[in-house]
């Protein structure tokens, strides 16, 4: 609170991005966790706008100009707001509350640390152990014959960005292990990410060997010799170094580097050509500026995605998902997968390759799974990734993000086979950004025990799951749900993902919604077969065949509401742009008090608003021709 | 010369097909007067593949040995591969094919021959005619008429016998305005919006050549368009400097000072050759193999064909601009005003009109702006994307039409009755067809040719119940408002489901499209309004009165 200067700035312009749209006037409030702009349309409806402070990416000061001083946002979730003070002195002075608002120092001035979802201890107990990585294993059938679950790492001795227990192969001693740990970049030795039970085949990844240019390790031969030998079923295993292969060659200079091929016995060695963090940076920058762009020509849009090179980064991400996946299920190979430390593109190929084996990461509470597993647990640096903190910039890059959006193109092109939609994905993403839970704070599993996030934190996973109805795919088939996924990864099928980059241009998007549409479908036959058996339990309950646990019968109009309920709930939830997010969870945290006032007073306007507007859309909302347009052209 | 005479080799055994996404097969390959049949007869249940000689784009021969190997590319985009034993048969026949796939005479085309037994040829041919059309908009009544000045197509070749015209002006006004717009083509009625009477009319250029010739009828015509109204909007579709370019070869445009009342807007539209190069550029690319990202968005970037698209909308989304939002009537035209004239103008009628976006509404708006308003189908339709042939007068604007048509379903999925699978069904029509609406360049020709009595009409055929059920959205829910659909790069999209048709992609999409397809018949039969309800509240009423003895009960 103490670097909120003003905390309320009345008659604050919101530009809108499409020059021939009006710009709205409000008010601007600033409070401990959010920004929010409240905008006063002539006939007393309110909407408002709120962004969490640390979903400000950044915060620049344009140059004054005859209309006021404007102020640009960017935000990590693609918002951006373009905002017009009056007074210059109002404009400077959010600027640099903002400022220091959005780069917290320390971690304690995260937003989970002061974020209370009305939850008791039981509960926030139970929430973090909703997911647990050792249930996959057992679930993949660890341990058996091959394969064990090891405590060696148990202090993080071993490795310290690792997990405290690993998968490892049966016959590979603690020397072995030990010994490898010490010739791999940072401790990350071979350990396994998943184990294909059909084919016993193993998807494991480490980082980089410290070979340089002739040093070569016994005991990290071992390690792979006995990953090799814990498939009977392929006399080799592929080493799989996803860098592009100019990258590996530099890094041996370095002491570095990528197995040798002579040194290894069996090892099918290949390289995938991923590009490092700071390219992928670049590449996202470019591809925002794109989708920044004032009334771009098609031809402008096309070849500003092309020079972005974003589409060629997920595919070559793809692609080499699509490789483990085919080795392991096609050649019943084991694949032991890295890059550099092994925390990035690792990350994100051993994901990606989870999901095209195992429907079962294609699932709901599956990709939560996958999430803790390949990401959280092995040490992905969210914190440094998303910067969280103010930290370094070259630390920050969009690793996960990419990740994220492969999985979205899959489902563009495979739609019956995930349980969620793409909305499910953004949530994440806005999650990931938002430091609301604690599940992505901290860069690895030792600094996050360090931290107590799980006596001080709430986990995000139950919140998720408690909303599941609205990340539902109503087209998902169980049916399909054996099979391994085999994408097309020719260009054609990348697309541009207009509802991650472009998600608050609600312009550009459909204007119905097929999901919407089927979701309340489905809704009202699950609602309506529920009620039913509720009644029927009810009859016979007063009938007297059941003994009736809950006391008094409900009344029937008490049964009746549930259905009429349904229809509202998905129309709201599709219009509103970040609010409804943020606006459910801020009611919980309640930092401030006058913005509970604030929340109070306006909400109820605010969903009415939503509504009518939801209706309008079809005529008014979206026309891209002014009538400026007509008159300058004739 | 008999078609039969063409066939050489009319029968070979033994010929390999292989087909994107299926094993190869071994069969007989037949080739009679217009089809090629292709049939596998390992067991009794034998597979067919008949396909329409017409929907032939190109084909490619090659030698392997004694034997041959054609590759035929298909104007649905398919693709296809016969491996043919024997040199001399491969290429009787190749030849065949080549002369059978390229008939020029109208009678000789398939249409006039396929006489299906569920059909006859004494049903009604079209689905309404400008006098129908008429009759049924009551809002035309007061200010507009029927004329039949081109009841013998001598005023306007192009045009129906019947258009519709502003009720004072007479038909010898009309044939002074015809004499002064290129191929006669003056401006009648398109479209009236039914919450304004503001209305779309749609004309060629006028013929004011290098040294401004005016013709008074035709101002006049306009004038009575907008009746004493103050603006109309002339959306013309070349650029500024294109229509001034116009006047060196005898066309033009409206000038400001004989035209006072309209104001003219320029909108740059690709016509003919170009929009031919962007599709064959752009399935060129779809069927690229290289992995090359950047290479594939440079290709689609460098085909236009979604600028194409961007610019379509965007002018009919002016149109509709003016007319729903300014009130103000239209006038749109190009040069010849038989291709993006039409392109536009139905486009906007699409947004505008809820009942031009139920089946027989779109159905009846293409042949009212497309086949009656004498689009040049066969000779915009001779060839597809894959046609080795120099280009003479093809340009794929129906193509485009339906793409536009389909990128305004994906922003508006709800509000249009039919389903992509109708405009995938059109797109193969209008190259190959069983049908006679396809045939020829106009009324005139149709009529010389006999299509109607001797061809049957696809629009009442896709019209059957049992065959439009197929066509359906199962989502349509219809609105009255406009459909105003996103302009943005970002909002545009290619349509894989045309240019992917025959890929594995393809296969998923029909899997999504089932899917949604029983989530709808499942709600529509377990959540149906009346019987759910009812059970509903008959569970109520027993409920309440249980209540009521239970309260007994406790009063008890």
């Amino acid at each position: 609170m103490e670097h909120i200067i003003t905390p309320k700035v009345e008659y604050v312009k919101l530009l809108n991005t499409y020059p021939e749209k009006k710009s709205a006037l409000g008010t601007l409030y600033l409070t401990a966790t959010h920004l929010i702009y409240v905008e006063q349309t002539n006939n007393n409806a309110r909407t408002e706008t709120w962004v969490l402070h640390h979903h400000i990416m950044s915060v620049e000061k344009l140059p004054l100009t005859a209309s006021g001083c404007p102020l640009l946002i960017r935000c990590k979730t693609f918002q951006l707001l373009h905002l017009l003070f009056q007074r210059e002195r109002d404009c400077q002075d959010v600027f640099q509350s903002l400022l220091r608002l959005s780069q917290p120092v320390k971690e304690e001035e995260l937003y989970a640390f002061l974020c209370n979802p009305h939850q008791n201890e039981e509960d926030r107990r139970q929430g973090w152990e909703f997911i647990s990585v050792a249930n996959d294993f057992s679930r993949m059938g660890l341990s058996n014959e091959y394969w064990e679950i090891s405590h060696l790492n148990k202090n993080y001795e071993i490795c310290s960005t690792y997990p405290s227990i690993l998968g490892l192969p049966k016959n590979a001693s603690v020397a072995v292990v030990t010994g490898s740990a010490k010739f791999r970049s940072r401790g990350r030795l071979p350990v396994l990410s998943y184990y294909h039970k059909d084919t016993k085949a193993a998807l494991c990844r480490c980082s980089q060997p410290l070979s340089g240019l002739t040093s070569r390790c016994v005991e990290d031969e071992q390690m792979l010799q006995a990953i090799s030998q814990a498939n009977s079923n392929c006399p080799f295993i592929y080493v799989v170094d996803t860098r592009p292969k100019l990258n590996a060659m530099a890094n041996r200079a370095a002491g570095k580097g990528y197995e040798n091929e002579d040194n290894y016995s069996n090892i099918r060695f290949q390289f995938q050509g991923i590009e490092n963090i700071h390219v992928m940076r670049n590449s996202l920058q470019k591809l925002l500026e794109v989708c920044s762009m004032k009334s771009p020509s098609m031809s402008d849009y096309l070849t500003g995605l092309e020079n972005s090179g974003w589409l060629r980064h997920i595919k070559s991400v793809m692609d080499a998902g699509v490789f483990l996946a085919k080795a392991v299920c096609d050649e019943r190979a084991s694949v032991l997968v890295h890059c550099s430390d092994g925390w990035d593109r690792t990350a994100q190929v051993c994901s990606l390759a989870c999901i095209l084996l195992d429907p079962y990461y294609r699932t709901i509470k599956g990709l939560m799974v996958l999430i803790e597993k390949e990401w959280i647990s092995f040490g992905h640096k969210f914190s440094h990734r998303c910067g969280h903190l103010d930290t370094d910039p070259k630390e920050v890059s969009p690793v996960f993000t990419q990740f994220l959006e492969c999985v979205w193109q899959l489902s563009e092109q495979l739609p019956c086979v995930f349980e969620f939609n793409e909305r499910y994905l953004i949530e994440i993403h806005n999650q990931v950004y938002a430091c609301q839970y604690g599940n992505f704070i901290g860069n690895c599993q030792k600094e996050r025990l360090d931290m107590r996030l799980h006596e001080k934190t709430f986990s995000l996973w139950p919140h998720l799951l408690k909303n599941q109805h609205l990340y539902r795919n109503p087209l998902y088939r169980r049916s399909l749900e054996s099979t391994v996924l085999r994408p097309s990864t020719l260009p054609l099928h990348f697309k541009f993902w207009c509802g991650m980059y472009n998600h608050y241009d609600r312009g550009m998007h459909p204007k119905q919604s097929v999901l919407d549409q089927l979701l309340s479908l489905t809704q009202k036959q699950v609602e309506g077969e529920r009620t039913m058996t509720e009644l029927q339990r009810q009859l016979a309950v007063a009938d007297g065949v059941l003994p009736d646990p809950s006391g008094p019968i409900n009344t029937p109009a008490e049964q009746d509401s549930p259905s009429e309920k349904t229809p509202t709930a998905p129309v709201v939830q599709s219009n509103g742009s970040c609010a409804p997010l943020i606006n459910g969870d801020a009611e919980e945290a309640g930092p401030g008090a006058e913005k509970c006032n604030e929340k109070e007073g306006a909400d109820p306007g605010a969903t009415e608003h939503d509504l009518t507007s939801s209706e309008d859309k079809p005529v008014s909302v979206e026309t891209e021709h002014s009538k400026e347009e007509v008159q300058e052209s004739s | 010369m008999e078609l039969s005479e063409h066939i050489k080799t009319a029968n070979v055994e033994d010929v390999t097909l292989r087909r994107p996404f299926h094993p190869a097969l071994r069969g007989t390959l037949c080739v009679t007067s217009h089809h090629l049949l292709f049939s596998d007869r390992k067991d009794e249940a034998s597979w067919q593949l008949l396909i329409l000689l017409k929907n032939i784009d190109a084909i490619e021969k090659r030698a392997v040995g004694s034997s041959g190997t054609i590759t035929i590319k298909c104007k649905d985009l398919l693709v296809l591969q016969l491996e043919i034993p024997g040199m001399e048969e491969c290429l009787n026949i190749a030849s065949s094919i080549e002369a059978l796939s390229s008939l020029e005479s109208v009678t000789e085309m398939y249409p006039f021959f396929y006489r299906p037994s569920h059909l006859t040829l004494n049903g009604p041919w079209g689905l309404s005619s400008t006098e129908q059309y008429y009759k049924q908009t009551e809002r035309l009544w007061d200010r507009w008429r029927v004329s039949t000045v081109n009841s013998d197509y001598s005023v306007c070749p192009s045009y129906p016998s019947a258009v519709i015209v502003p009720r004072e002006v007479d038909d010898d006004k009309l044939i002074h305005s015809a004499r002064f717009r290129q191929g006669g083509r003056f401006p009648v009625l398109s479209y009236c919006h039914h919450r304004n009477g503001m209305v779309i009319m749609r004309s060629s250029q006028p013929l004011t050549g290098a040294n401004k010739k005016r013709c008074k009828e035709d101002e006049l015509l306009l004038q009575a368009v907008i009746d004493g109204s103050e603006l109309g909007y002339i959306i013309d579709l070349r650029s500024a400097q294109q229509a001034q370019q116009a006047r060196m070869t005898g066309g033009g445009f409206e000038s400001k000072s004989f035209y006072s009342h309209w104001k003219r807007i320029h909108r740059h539209h690709e016509r003919g050759k170009v929009v031919q190069e962007s599709l064959i550029k752009l399935v060129e690319a779809c069927s690229d193999p290289s992995h090359s990202v950047d290479r594939w968005l440079s290709k689609l970037e460098n085909s236009k064909w979604l600028s194409h698209v961007h610019s379509a909308l965007s002018t009919a989304g002016l149109v509709v601009e003016c007319v729903e939002r300014d009130g103000h009537s239209v006038l749109v035209h190009g040069s010849e005003g038989t291709d993006n004239t039409l392109l536009v103008s139905s486009l906007a009628q699409l947004i505008l009109d809820p009942a031009s976006r139920t089946v027989t509404g779109f159905l009846c708006l293409l042949e009212r702006e497309w086949i009656q308003a004498g689009h040049p189908f066969q000779q915009r339709c001779a060839h597809s994307a894959y046609s080795h042939a120099r280009l003479k007068q093809e340009c794929p604007i129906f193509l485009l039409l339906l793409d536009c048509v389909w990128q305004v379903w994906r922003q508006f999925p709800l509000a249009l009755e039919f389903s992509e699978a109708l405009l995938l069904r059109l797109a193969q029509e209008v190259y190959a067809s069983n049908y006679g609406t396809f045939l020829c360049n106009s009324e005139q020709e149709r009529c010389a040719a006999g299509v109607k009595e001797n061809t049957h009409c696809l629009f009442q055929s896709l019209l059957r119940p049992d065959i439009e059920e197929q066509y359906l959205n199962p989502l349509y829910e219809p609105t009255d408002l406009a459909i105003w659909p996103s302009v943005h790069p970002q909002s545009l999209q290619l349509w894989t489901g045309l240019f992917l048709r025959w890929t594995e992609y393809a296969q998923n999409m029909e899997e999504a499209r089932e899917e949604v397809w029983s989530i709808v018949k499942e709600h529509h039969e377990q959540a149906g309004p009346d019987r759910t309800n009812n059970t509903l509240s008959t569970h109520c009423d027993t409920l309440t009165s249980f209540e009521n003895l239970m309260d007994e009960l406790t009063i008890l």
